[in-house]
């Protein structure tokens, strides 16, 4: 190769310069096909749902969609809240307060996306070994604070964004 | 490759072969030399090829009365069962074509494992066959997704989560599958447009495939090169078409009996249950021609890991070729190697097994048993015995045998032996 090195000449340039310009014209072209298969403004307008919570019992959940997704929305007793609150945070394997799942002074509701963080089905209520959730697909199990305890998901259940709009209703999104 | 070049008989054909050499390859593919001994094993490579016609020819008529769309894509589906003329026949030989379709591929790949077909000089007629069998994969999780009941909808939902295992852009990347924030009906649409695409791509891959076969040629049951044409070899037809033509009649035979008396024995009654987003079936199967990667997803207890392994199951197939070190491709010179086929293909069966089965107890412990030996017969028992192993010695070419007396080369190789 260095023997047979040869000055840059200007057909080097023309050549570089052509495949620089080819590079940005194919990027340029491809990235609306890529871009066209998220999300598109209708999809994006479902973005906020809001909730009548006031029929709703101590001890009791609703399921609503957001976005295509269930939302569980439940109404904890003070002993599931007690419960939740009880457990060593060295016993979770994605160490999360329940504190920090719900909002302040409004802690016995418990507001989160019905979705397992392992293949995305939906968890059945009252059922698994830790007095929560259990996924049937892959067999994980959350607790009372929608925490993954046991089984293959890697993290707890999300908590969406979300807000009370008054004491009766919340926004979700 | 005949060695004597065609000419055409008329002055037209001459005329328009000079043009367009459509008669020399037609030519070609009439006298193209065969080895002589290929057994049923080899008719599989026509069926298959049948199996795609089917399901493109069924598949484009099934579009012509399908509705894509998440609030019309069930009903439409139930329609072309009661309401399209022959529709309940024309669907049940697209749903069922799918698994006849696996059926036989199985039995081509693992023909292909058990003669040594995959090694030099064939490597890339391997990787074509594996590109096509990713590809249809993709297009037959994706049709199974089009009636959208529950299994189409929780099916979709778990397999596209299956991408959100990758670290820091794995949401990003199922939202952009999904082009929703769940599965929905963008997420149908596309996979309507790509179940349409995949088949075409697909055949495009078969007709590389057959090229690349056509240089080499076939392997045979005796797995040793020879001379084409020679004593060892037969045109391709009559003698093979002939012979394929009887196996595909059984298999159809099969296949007609699932379509006719058991049309939904391989699938799964709650995919008659229109899709749900809120409920989840108790027991989510995929196909049965993919349990047995679903069973190793499932034997490893942490998300990126089993994703990876599973991936990487289909993954090593691809380096296949130079994981065998073994210098004879036939097993059925190779004595221990032999022994460790049979035990993959029971070991493959088993994870098949397990994964239609709760992943709990005793399952558990032989889909993780069976997921251990799977990796270890590519990694390990492959180079270890290729290099170590005392074959059986070869003939020289496909007559000698047969002419020794011995309808199995083996055996005929023993006669000689005591002689």
């Amino acid at each position: 190769m260095s023997k047979e090195e040869k000055k840059v000449n200007r057909r080097d340039f023309l050549f570089t310069a052509s495949y620089t310009v080819g590079a940005v014209g194919v990027g340029a072209v491809i990235w609306p096909m890529i871009d066209q298969m998220n999300p598109d403004k209708a999809q994006q307008a479902l973005a906020t749902t809001e909730v009548d919570i006031s029929s709703i019992e101590p001890g009791k959940s609703i399921t609503v969609l957001w976005r295509g997704k269930p939302v569980f929305l439940k109404r904890r007793t003070s002993e599931e809240i007690a419960e939740a609150r009880a457990v060593k945070l060295d016993d979770l394997p994605d160490p999360q307060k329940d504190e920090d799942r719900v909002k302040e002074g409004k802690d016995e509701w418990l507001v989160m996306l019905g979705v397992c963080t392992h293949l995305g089905c939906v968890p059945l209520k009252d059922k698994g070994d830790f007095n929560g959730w259990f996924c049937p697909c892959h067999g994980s199990h959350y607790d009372v604070s929608g925490r993954i305890r046991k089984g293959p998901a890697p993290t707890n259940m999300e908590i969406p964004k979300f807000e009370f709009v008054d004491n009766n209703t919340i926004k979700i999104g | 490759m005949s060695e004597h070049e065609y000419v055409p008989k008329s002055k037209a054909a001459k005329w328009f072969n000079d043009r367009l050499p459509l008669l020399t390859l037609g030519a070609h593919l009439t006298d193209y030399p065969t080895p002589k001994n290929l057994n049923y094993w080899w008719t599989f490579g026509g069926i298959l090829t049948f199996c795609l016609i089917t399901q493109i020819v069924t598949g484009i008529v099934l579009a012509m009365h399908y509705v894509a769309h998440a609030d019309l894509a069930f009903a439409s589906v139930e329609h072309i069962m009661r309401d399209v003329n022959y529709g309940w026949l024309i669907r049940y030989i697209h749903s069922n074509g799918a698994s006849m379709f696996f059926l036989a591929v199985y039995i081509h790949i693992f023909r292909s494992l058990f003669y040594g077909s995959y090694k030099s000089p064939r490597e890339v007629i391997w990787i074509i066959g594996l590109m096509i069998y990713l590809l249809m994969m993709a297009a037959a999780f994706m049709g199974y997704v089009l009636p959208w009941g529950q299994m189409s909808f929780w099916g979709a939902t778990v397999i596209t989560n299956l991408f959100s295992a990758i670290p820091l852009v794995g949401d990003s990347i199922t939202t952009w599958l999904w082009g929703a924030y769940s599965v929905d009906n963008p997420t149908l649409n596309r996979f309507f447009s790509l179940h349409y695409l995949i088949p075409f791509l697909i055949l495009g891959l078969v007709v590389l495939h057959i090229w690349a076969l056509h240089v080499p040629g076939n392997n045979n049951p005796v797995g040793i090169d020879i001379k084409k044409p020679s004593k060892d070899t037969v045109p391709f037809h009559p003698y093979i078409t002939i012979k394929d033509a009887f196996a595909l009649l059984v298999f159809m035979i099969i296949f007609a009996g699932f379509v006719f008396f058991t049309p939904n024995v391989l699938g799964h009654s709650d995919n008659y249950i229109p899709a749900n987003p809120l409920v989840t079936p108790a027991h989510i199967v995929p196909e049965w021609y993919l349990l047995p990667f679903y069973a190793i997803l499932r034997s490893v207890p942490d998300k990126l890991g089993g994703v990876i392994l599973m991936f990487s199951a289909i993954f090593i197939l691809f380096v296949l070729p130079w994981l065998d070190t073994s210098k004879v491709r036939s097993a059925v010179f190779r004595p221990i190697y032999r022994q460790f086929f049979w035990i993959l293909v029971i070991d493959v069966l088993m994870l098949g097994y397990v994964g239609a089965m709760p992943a709990e107890g005793i399952y558990l412990v032989l889909a993780r048993v069976g997921t251990i030996y799977y990796f270890l017969h590519f990694i390990v028992v492959m180079p270890v015995v290729g290099y170590l192993e005392k074959t059986d010695p070869i003939p020289m070419s496909i007559s000698e045998p047969v002419l020794s007396g011995g309808a199995e080369p083996s055996l005929a190789r023993k006669v000689n032996d005591k002689v």
